[in-house]
C-alpha cells in the first residue's frame, strides 16, 4: 500500500501489564493498511485478545500506542453479543442507532447488511432462534453497518463447527473483498489464518510478542478447495512450527 | 436454514394433542384437590364429634354458609367488599413498592458505593418482623388504610430490589463492551442495555411481590381496623365468633386473591418477555 499515507491501524512498541502485575504483551509493534488482513495466531493467554481491547481502547497499554480512527471501529466479539430483546433487524440497527443515525436510513443500512451475510428472512427472528453460526453472521452485520475502515476480529468463529467455520471464513473472505476494510484477526486456527488472510503474525507464549511474520501469496478470491494445496500445507506448516516455538 | 425447518416441525404435534394436553395438565390437579376434599370430609365427619365440628366445617357447608348466602352481616356480599378493599391495598403497596424498589435499584444498579451504603439496611428492614413494627406504624400513620399500604409495601419491596439489581447487572461484560466501544452515555446504556436485560428477573421479583402484597393487605388489615373492612378485619371477626364457614371462606378468598395476582403477573410476563426470553411459558 502507499507509504505516504498512513496506516489505518499502527501499534508501536506496545506493552501491557496488568495491575496483579501479569505481563500479557511485550514490545508489539506492527501495522494494518487499508485492503490489508493481517491475522495473529498465538497460544491461549498469550494476550492476543487484550492486543483488540487495546486497539479499540477498551484498554489503556501500559507502554507504547496506537494510532487508529476510533469514531468508526469495527469490533466482532467471541460471543455473538446480540441482545436477545431484539429482532436479527434491531440488533443489526443497534450500532447505527447508538450513532444517533434516523430510522429510515439505519434501517435501510440494515437490510442490505443483513442481505450481505445471507440472513435475509431472519429479519424478524430474535436470536434464541438461531443457530450459532446464524448468530455470528447477525453479528458480522451489525458491524458492517458502520462501513468501518477497520475490522477487528476477536476469534470470532472459535464457538462454531468446522463446516460452519469454513463458511464463514469463505464469507469474511467475500466481505472484506466488497468493503477493502483493513482487518485484524485473532484466532487459534492456523487454517482459518492461512485461508483469509494476506499476513498471518505468530505471537509468543506469556508475554506475548510478535516472533514471526509470513506473507500470504494466494490471489484473492480463494477458492475453498486452497485449503487442500500444497503450499497452503507448507504454509499451514510454517506456521505451526513457530507456534510451537520454532521446534518441528 | 436447518433450524427453521427443525423448529418448525414440534409446535403442529403439540396443536394436533392440545385437548389431550389439557386434559393431562388438568387431571393431576383435579385428581389431587378431589383427595384433599374427601380428606376434608373425612376430618369433619369422621374424626370430630358434633360438638367439636366448628375446628373444621365441612366443605358443602362451607359453599352454603359461606360462598353462597349473599345477604347479612358475614354474607358474600360483605366479604366481596372486602375483598375489593384488600385488592385496593395491595394494588396500592404493590404500586409503591414497585416505583421504590426500581427507584432504588437502579440507583444501585449505578454506583457500587451505593449499592454498599443501602444493601446492609435493606437486608435489617426485610429481617425486621412486622409484628415488632406495627405500633410504630400506629404511631406514625394511624390506624387506617395508610398503615395497612405500608405494611404491604414493607413486605413486598425487598425481592423486587434484589431481581431487579440482579437483573440490571446480568448484562453480558461483551455487550457492556460493545456500547463502550460506541461511547454511549449512561442513560441510554441503562434504557437499552441493562433495563431490558434486567426484565426476565424483574419479573420473577414482581411475581414474588404480588403474592406478598396480597400477604401485606391482609396482614396490614388485621392490625390496622379503622375505616374499611378488609380481609383481615372479617378473619379476625369470624374467628373471635368461631364462625367457621365463613372464616374458611375469607380464607379461600384471600389466597384467590393472591393467585389472581400471580398470574396477573405471569400473565404480563408472557406478554412482555415471552417472545425472546427462555423464561417464555413460565407459570
Amino acid at each position: 500500500m502507499a507509504d505516504k499515507e498512513s496506516p489505518a491501524l499502527e501499534f508501536d512498541d506496545i506493552g501491557m501489564i496488568f495491575p496483579d502485575g501479569t505481563e500479557t504483551l511485550q514490545n508489539i509493534s506492527f501495522s494494518v493498511d487499508k485492503g490489508e488482513f493481517t491475522t495473529v495466531v498465538g497460544p491461549s493467554g498469550c494476550g492476543k485478545s487484550t492486543l483488540l481491547k487495546i486497539a479499540s481502547g477498551l484498554l489503556e497499554p501500559t507502554a507504547g500506542s496506537v494510532v487508529v480512527d476510533r469514531d468508526r471501529l469495527g469490533y466482532v466479539f467471541q460471543d455473538a453479543t446480540l441482545l436477545p430483546w431484539r429482532t436479527v433487524l434491531e440488533n443489526v440497527e443497534l450500532l447505527c442507532e447508538l450513532h444517533g443515525m434516523g430510522k429510515s436510513e439505519r434501517r435501510e443500512l440494515a437490510k442490505a447488511s443483513i442481505d450481505l451475510v445471507g440472513l435475509e428472512g431472519f429479519q424478524n427472528h430474535y436470536p434464541k432462534s438461531l443457530s450459532g453460526g446464524m448468530k455470528m453472521r447477525a453479528s458480522l452485520a451489525r458491524t458492517l453497518t458502520l462501513k468501518p475502515p477497520v475490522f477487528l476480529f476477536d476469534e470470532p468463529f472459535g464457538a462454531v463447527d468446522e463446516i460452519t467455520r469454513e463458511h464463514l471464513n469463505e464469507e469474511t473472505q467475500q466481505l472484506f473483498l466488497q468493503e477493502g476494510f483493513a482487518g485484524l484477526f485473532i484466532t487459534h486456527s492456523i487454517t482459518e489464518a492461512v485461508f483469509m488472510s494476506t499476513k498471518v503474525l505468530v505471537m509468543s507464549a506469556r508475554p506475548g510478542n510478535i516472533v514471526a511474520s509470513f506473507d500470504i501469496p494466494f490471489d484473492y478470491p480463494r477458492k475453498p478447495d486452497l485449503r487442500f494445496d500444497a503450499e497452503f500445507a507448507r504454509i499451514s506448516g510454517e506456521v505451526s512450527k513457530e507456534l510451537r516455538g520454532g521446534h518441528s | 436454514m436447518t433450524d427453521t425447518t427443525t423448529e418448525s416441525a414440534p409446535p403442529k404435534a403439540v396443536g394436533a394433542s392440545k385437548p389431550k394436553g389439557i386434559a393431562l395438565n388438568l387431571f393431576p390437579p383435579i385428581l389431587f384437590g378431589s383427595l384433599v376434599i374427601g380428606a376434608w370430609y373425612f376430618i369433619s365427619y369422621i374424626m370430630l364429634a358434633e360438638n367439636r365440628r366448628f375446628l373444621l366445617r365441612p366443605p358443602d357447608k362451607v359453599l352454603t354458609e359461606g360462598f353462597l348466602d349473599w345477604g347479612g352481616t358475614g354474607g358474600m356480599s360483605e366479604m366481596l367488599q372486602s375483598l375489593w378493599s384488600s385488592t385496593k391495598v395491595a394494588g396500592i403497596g404493590l404500586f409503591f413498592a414497585i416505583l421504590i424498589g426500581l427507584f432504588l435499584a437502579v440507583l444501585m444498579s449505578q454506583a457500587v458505593s451505593v449499592e454498599k451504603a443501602l444493601f446492609p439496611f435493606l437486608v435489617t428492614l426485610q429481617a425486621v418482623p412486622i409484628l415488632a413494627v406495627v405500633p410504630l406504624i400506629s404511631f406514625w400513620w394511624g390506624t387506617g388504610q395508610t398503615s395497612r399500604v405500608v405494611v404491604c409495601i414493607i413486605i413486598a419491596l425487598f425481592p423486587i430490589i434484589v431481581n431487579t439489581l440482579f437483573g440490571l447487572q446480568s448484562a453480558e461484560k461483551g455487550m457492556h463492551d460493545l456500547f463502550t466501544l460506541h461511547h454511549v452515555n449512561r442513560i441510554t446504556r441503562l434504557k437499552k442495555l441493562m433495563f431490558p436485560a434486567a426484565l426476565p428477573a424483574l419479573f420473577a421479583g414482581l411475581r414474588i411481590s404480588a403474592g406478598l402484597s396480597v400477604v401485606g393487605a391482609i396482614v396490614g388489615d388485621f392490625f390496622f381496623g379503622r375505616g374499611e373492612v378488609g380481609l383481615g378485619q372479617l378473619i379476625r371477626r369470624f374467628s373471635s365468633r368461631l364462625e367457621g364457614e365463613e372464616l374458611l371462606t375469607s380464607v379461600i378468598l384471600s389466597a384467590g386473591l393472591g393467585v389472581a395476582v400471580f398470574l396477573l403477573f405471569t400473565w404480563l410476563q408472557n406478554k412482555i418477555i415471552g417472545k425472546w426470553s427462555d423464561r417464555a411459558g413460565l407459570v
